[in-house]
């Protein structure tokens, strides 16, 4: 991508957004649908991962853990306690699925870190998707265990009866807008990152710059690592928070 | 995939294979991802919900489990230690009250014998004086017939020296009121 760059030989140009671009792994063409392309390698990689840590890690299910052990148990841990305190104790069956987003999009942002890797969770088609499911299950739940008391999430009766009506609207609003804020704001700020650090980058081609350049590699990079467990973090949580709303619509 | 520069140029990416805009915008590709990703949640799903976590509940509940027993283990060995150590104080308690018996006991034991052999002592002692007293009152009887007839001896020399008759009844009476008197 960078050698593209070069190509035109017109001195101080990136392309920071370079990173981003789906092309297929093998040989060249339109993308369909089915092409395996750099998306199937890092998801396919986020697979291997996700299987070397809690599978391969525990199998040996020993009683004082050896640290790939830890690491399993102590994702588990988080995420189980996670659903149990904000979801509470009714919403533990919906744990695994949870614990699939959470650890699908935890080790694609921290793949996404890796030199020349491709970072699937950047992308709001991606984010997107699981902002959806997460949607359309927690109001289907909703729905399924509440039937029409559901629909009691819109009508705050704590709120003096005239400004119900406002509040409802309100209400509404926020609902349909959560999944656009749930995807947009996992994929903003996996690309805002990867794309500060591609443009300090660039600088880093200029002598007189680039030891400020590699300083604020560094430090970018310190902070996409806080970031990529916390924007998983709050994916995972505010599911959870979706999930208290569906099975407990009265405030 | 750096180097290619044949890359036919779509809505999204120009002839040199750089981004047009914002690729994550790009619908050209969406296809793709969601295709790919609904695989990859499904795999992660499958693999987390038959394998990992029910393992990982199974060890993290088994090690409660052994934790909770161990600490059992660890309340009964506890209660046990100091059952034995009341034990072994009051086994301390009753050998001091038995060396304190036992000592007494021969403290009166000791006190009997002694009584005894002072007793027979004493008998023994005053066996022997009444010995002693008849010896000395032999002796004395000894003494005084000497005395008499040496007094006898000497009178009837001197009356006899002096040219006087002996009368021995009347010398054995003078004696014998002399040595009265």
């Amino acid at each position: 991508m960078a050698n593209s760059a070069d190509a035109k030989n017109e001195g101080l140009i990136f392309h920071p957004m370079d990173q981003f671009i789906v092309e297929p792994l093998f040989g060249a063409g339109p993308v369909q649908w089915y092409t395996v392309t750099n998306v199937t390698l890092w998801m396919a990689l986020s697979v291997v991962a996700l299987i070397l840590i809690m599978v391969v890690g525990t199998s040996k299910r020993a009683l004082v853990p050896s640290r790939a052990q830890s690491v399993g148990e102590l994702a588990y841990g988080f995420v189980h306690k996670m659903v149990e305190d904000v979801a509470g104790k009714d919403a533990i069956p919906y744990f695994p699925y949870i614990m699939t987003l959470f650890m699908f999009i935890v080790l694609s942002n921290f793949l996404g870190l890796l030199p020349m890797s491709f970072t699937t969770t950047s992308h709001i088609a991606v984010t997107a998707v699981m902002a959806m499911l997460v949607f359309l299950s927690v109001s289907i739940i909703g729905f399924v265990k509440n039937g029409l008391g559901f629909l009691s999430l819109f009508w705050i009766s704590s709120a003096p009866l005239a400004l119900r009506p406002a509040l409802a609207l309100i209400e509404i609003i926020s609902y349909f807008v959560r999944p656009v804020s749930h995807s947009i704001r996992l994929a903003g700020n996996m690309m805002a990152g990867h794309a500060v650090i591609k443009v300090f980058a660039a600088f880093a081609g200029v002598a007189l710059i680039s030891p400020l350049s590699v300083v604020a590699i560094t430090a970018m990079y310190a902070l996409e690592i806080l970031v990529s467990f916390i924007q998983a973090y709050v994916f995972a949580i505010l599911t959870c928070v979706y999930l208290k709303d569906a099975l407990h619509p009265h405030h | 995939m750096a180097t290619k520069t044949d890359v036919s140029s779509s809505t999204c990416v120009d002839g040199y294979g750089s981004a047009i805009g914002m690729p994550q915008l790009c619908t050209d590709w969406a296809g793709n991802q969601v295709f790919w990703l609904v695989i990859t949640l499904v795999a992660i799903f499958f693999v987390l919900s038959r394998l990992a976590l029910p393992r990982i509940s199974a060890v993290i509940s088994e090690r409660q489990g052994t934790i909770t027993n161990d600490l059992a283990a660890a309340e009964n060995l506890k209660s046990e230690a100091v059952q034995a150590e009341e034990a072994y104080k009051k086994a301390l308690e009753d050998a001091r009250l038995e060396a304190s018996k036992i000592i007494e006991a021969a403290k009166v034991e000791i006190k009997q014998e002694l009584d005894v052999a002072i007793q027979k002592a004493d008998a023994d002692i005053s066996v022997k004086a009444v010995a002693s007293e008849d010896a000395i009152s032999e002796i004395r009887k000894d003494a005084l017939a000497n005395v008499k007839s040496l007094a006898k001896d000497i009178t009837s020399e001197l009356v006899k020296v002096l040219g006087g008759k002996v009368d021995a009844k009347a010398l054995t009476a003078v004696i014998n009121k002399k040595m009265k008197g």
